[in-house]
């Protein structure tokens, strides 16, 4: 993990600590302008959907006939960002990979702004806002848009848990380390995080213990989430939406973006906070394995839905299958098809392009072309004509631009505030880890579990 | 909650026309006490049409008294899209003035679909109160409900605009409130009821609601009345009976005779709306004559602030 393996143990945990902490004691003026800029992009798109409050929907580009537009399709991409930091964490936990150490906060992290930015969206997109209380009054179960109520909170309350626990170790060391540097509100606020914990081995057992329990059940909850939200489609008779893979295609689009999400969060806190020692190539290429994996998955869940619906050419299907192979959605199709599931695969499969910025390239056509896969998904759906008439269009307005920037810039402004609450790598974890693995010099096929809690001296006090 | 006779019974009594003959068993519906007619006002009005639907199904099934089981037949021999008299669909047109429908709404459209053997034939498609209605099944908050008699409705007072009943609808047959909806100023006069649903309102779900108001007044719904060729037959399974303000015929013989068929039947939706097949031969219509008039929204002066749009 280390670079500069040569160093004493405590000179390299005293570089790790002071690395990751120096962010959340000073503030830059750099820092205070990139706030600013967030901030005037999300007000740009509060005044655009308080327009859209005064007037309605008529405001967007969205009619009758195509009747869900950028705000579902930006819905559906947000969870599927959302879908990987958790997913991935918990799965790698749980098989005791240990090269994601110095991540698994980020990862975590992002689940948690992705959603909270996400589940904005079927709040703007409704026609009347002032009734949204009605979904609690008049809530029906048999709703799909229930569910999705029901499973995102759960996944927002796992994942929240999921992020905080290992945090717990992290701030108390906060609150050990961080001296008159910090201002008096932090120190507070880490002393309150801390809940107290000193490190005995009773509170290391009982972390350990909720750690394991959280990273198993967050896995089902998370696949859960996506599948959900695939069936605000699926679960109606529309042509191209009346399928039953969606779910499972969904929650491989999602964990797809998610990971490419992920190594770009990566990328650029590594370079902004100077972690270039503990975020290295290693954790690039993996990721970039995994994204390549997930690229393959996609091609054949494309492969195999275009192929049987355009063999047969079912009416309606056929339709659906000409508008994006060769219609108005083709150019989106292709440039997701080639630029989005062909090229990054091809971009992490030869040694050549497999550095970090070629991994960094493919990660942006990913994030990129995947939301043009959930626009042209959703907008080209309801557009396949279910009855005798011309087919309709649709174009978003300023209006519907500006809301999704405002998202982006949330997202970006959650992500730059809470990195200074927060230390973004896990740095009791990433020190466990370098002690267990130091004596042998083996960097692989460790278990995760570290030496201090193991079985024999862990457990109840 | 009313369990009498409406009072609007006797109104459409009194109004209604006498021309048609045999139309006293449509008439006899005022007596069978459907105790629906909706009073009162906002909410609690739509809860208390919705609570009296519910109770009159129950009251119904406890003592085994026959509910009312509306349906539509579409005669499509007779459908010649209004070209015979060189009019904008008079079916479109009479809804839109009795409901007062916003602009770009046609609750009841009429489609022009190509034949297989070439040329085309008109299909006026209303909402098809499905008996296993999507539309219900994905609403959130039971804004749109289905009634014992097996009418689909929407209550626009509960209905919070999320859209997804549009996205479930098989047949295109919802429509939004996308702004101010462009109706004329005396629809604010009219009390909301989700079975007559004027005034429209910003930002909810509206459709065709099968006119069961007039039906229980022994009228027939507008775009039946309208019709200039007695194409749509309106009545009760129940009674197996239906007219068109000409005939009355038995339902459930028309329907087989004729080898009526119901819109995409392969969904199982389960329509209450039949069509028997044509393209208005019977009334001398060239299946090779295209076209239809433009619908227009005839309101000189429309509501203050309110909004035209497209589809």
């Amino acid at each position: 993990m280390s670079a500069r393996r040569g160093d004493p143990p405590a000179a390299w945990r005293a570089r790790l600590e002071r690395r990751v902490l120096a962010p959340l004691a000073r503030t830059g003026w750099r820092y205070r302008l990139w706030i600013l800029f967030l901030v005037a992009v999300v007000a740009w798109a509060v005044f655009a959907y308080s327009r859209q409050l005064g007037r309605g929907l008529i405001v967007t580009g969205m009619r009758d006939r195509i009747s869900w537009g950028l705000y579902i399709a930006s819905f559906v991409f947000f969870i599927g960002i959302s879908h990987a930091g958790t997913l991935l964490s918990a799965i790698l936990r749980v098989s005791r990979a240990t090269w994601q150490m110095s991540i698994t906060r980020m990862a975590e992290f992002i689940t948690v702004v992705a959603l909270l930015v996400a589940g904005l969206f079927p709040f703007i997109d409704l026609g009347r806002p002032d009734r949204v209380f009605n979904l609690v009054r008049f809530g029906r179960w048999q709703s799909p848009l229930l569910w999705d109520i029901f499973a995102i909170t759960t996944y927002l309350t796992g994942s929240l848990i999921y992020l905080l626990i290992p945090l717990v170790p992290d701030f108390a060391l906060c609150r050990d380390r961080l001296g008159q540097e910090a201002p008096r509100w932090k120190r507070r606020f880490f002393r309150a995080a801390a809940v107290g914990w000193e490190g005995s081995p009773g509170q290391q057992w009982r972390l350990h213990r909720a750690m394991k329990i959280m990273a198993v059940l967050i896995i089902p909850i998370a696949v859960s989430v996506h599948t959900v939200v695939s069936w605000i489609f699926a679960m109606t008779l529309r042509v191209p939406f009346n399928s039953t893979v969606f779910g499972a295609y969904f929650v491989a689009g999602a964990i797809y973006s998610g990971i490419a999400a992920i190594i770009l969060l990566m990328a650029v806190l590594r370079r902004v906070l100077h972690l270039e020692e503990y975020i290295t190539r290693t954790q690039f290429v993996n990721l970039g394995y995994l994204l390549a994996a997930l690229s393959g998955v996609m091609m054949y869940f494309n492969l195999s839905e275009y192929v049987t619906s355009g063999y047969k050419m079912e009416a309606g299907v056929a339709f659906q299958f000409r508008q994006l192979m060769t219609g108005s959605f083709a150019p989106l199709f292709w440039l997701y098809a080639f630029g989005g599931l062909l090229a990054p695969a091809l971009v992490i499969l030869f040694r050549r392009t497999r550095t970090i910025p070629g991994i960094i390239t493919a990660s942006v056509l990913v994030v990129v072309t995947m939301w043009i896969e959930r626009y042209f998904l959703v907008v080209s759906g309801f557009r396949v004509p279910l009855m005798p008439y011309a087919p309709a269009s649709y174009a978003p307005t300023w209006i519907e631009w500006s809301v999704l920037a405002g998202a982006f810039a949330l997202f970006a402004l959650i992500v730059s505030v809470v990195v200074k609450l927060l230390p973004v790598v896990s740095v009791w974890e990433v020190t466990e880890q370098e002690e267990w693995e130091r004596p042998a010099e083996v960097v692989q096929e460790r278990g995760w579990a570290p030496a201090a809690v193991s079985p024999s001296s862990g457990g109840e006090p | 909650m009313d369990t009498g006779v409406g009072p609007d019974g006797e109104a459409a009594e009194a109004t209604g026309e006498s021309r048609v003959p045999r139309r006293g068993f449509l008439r006899s519906l005022v007596a069978w006490g459907a105790g629906i007619a909706a009073v009162g006002v906002g909410v609690p009005e739509a809860n208390a049409l919705r609570q009296g639907t519910r109770a009159a199904g129950t009251a119904a099934a406890a003592t085994g008294t026959r509910l009312r089981r509306w349906a539509m037949v579409i005669d499509l021999r007779r459908c010649d899209g209004c070209q015979a008299i060189d009019e904008p669909p008079r079916c479109t047109q009479a809804c839109i003035q009795g409901h007062l429908a916003p602009e770009p709404m046609q609750w009841i459209e009429v489609y022009e679909a190509p034949l297989p053997g070439g040329g085309t034939q008109f299909i006026p498609s209303p909402c098809m109160q499905c008996q296993n209605p999507p539309c219900v099944n994905v609403c959130p908050v039971g804004a749109t409900f289905s009634t014992p008699e097996g009418i689909v409705l929407v209550d626009q007072m509960r209905c919070i605009g999320c859209r997804i009943c549009m996205e479930a609808c098989p047949y295109d047959r919802r429509f939004f409130n996308w702004g101010s909806p462009p109706i004329p100023r005396e629809a604010a006069l009219t009390e909301y009821s989700a079975e007559h649903e004027v005034p429209a309102i910003r930002g909810t779900v509206m459709k065709c609601e099968f006119c069961p108001d007039l039906a229980r007044g022994g009228r027939r719904p507008y775009c039946s009345q309208a019709c200039p060729n007695g194409c749509i037959y309106y009545g009760d399974l129940e009674e197996d009976l239906a007219t068109n303000g000409r005939e009355v015929v038995r339902l459930s013989r028309f329907l087989s005779k004729n080898t009526a068929f119901r819109l995409k039947e392969e969904l199982g939706t389960d329509p209450r709306v039949f069509y028997i097949p044509g393209y208005g031969q019977d009334v001398g219509r060239s299946p090779y004559r295209r076209g239809l008039k433009r619908i227009l929204w005839p309101w000189r002066r429309v509501a203050a602030g309110s909004e035209r749009w497209g589809r």
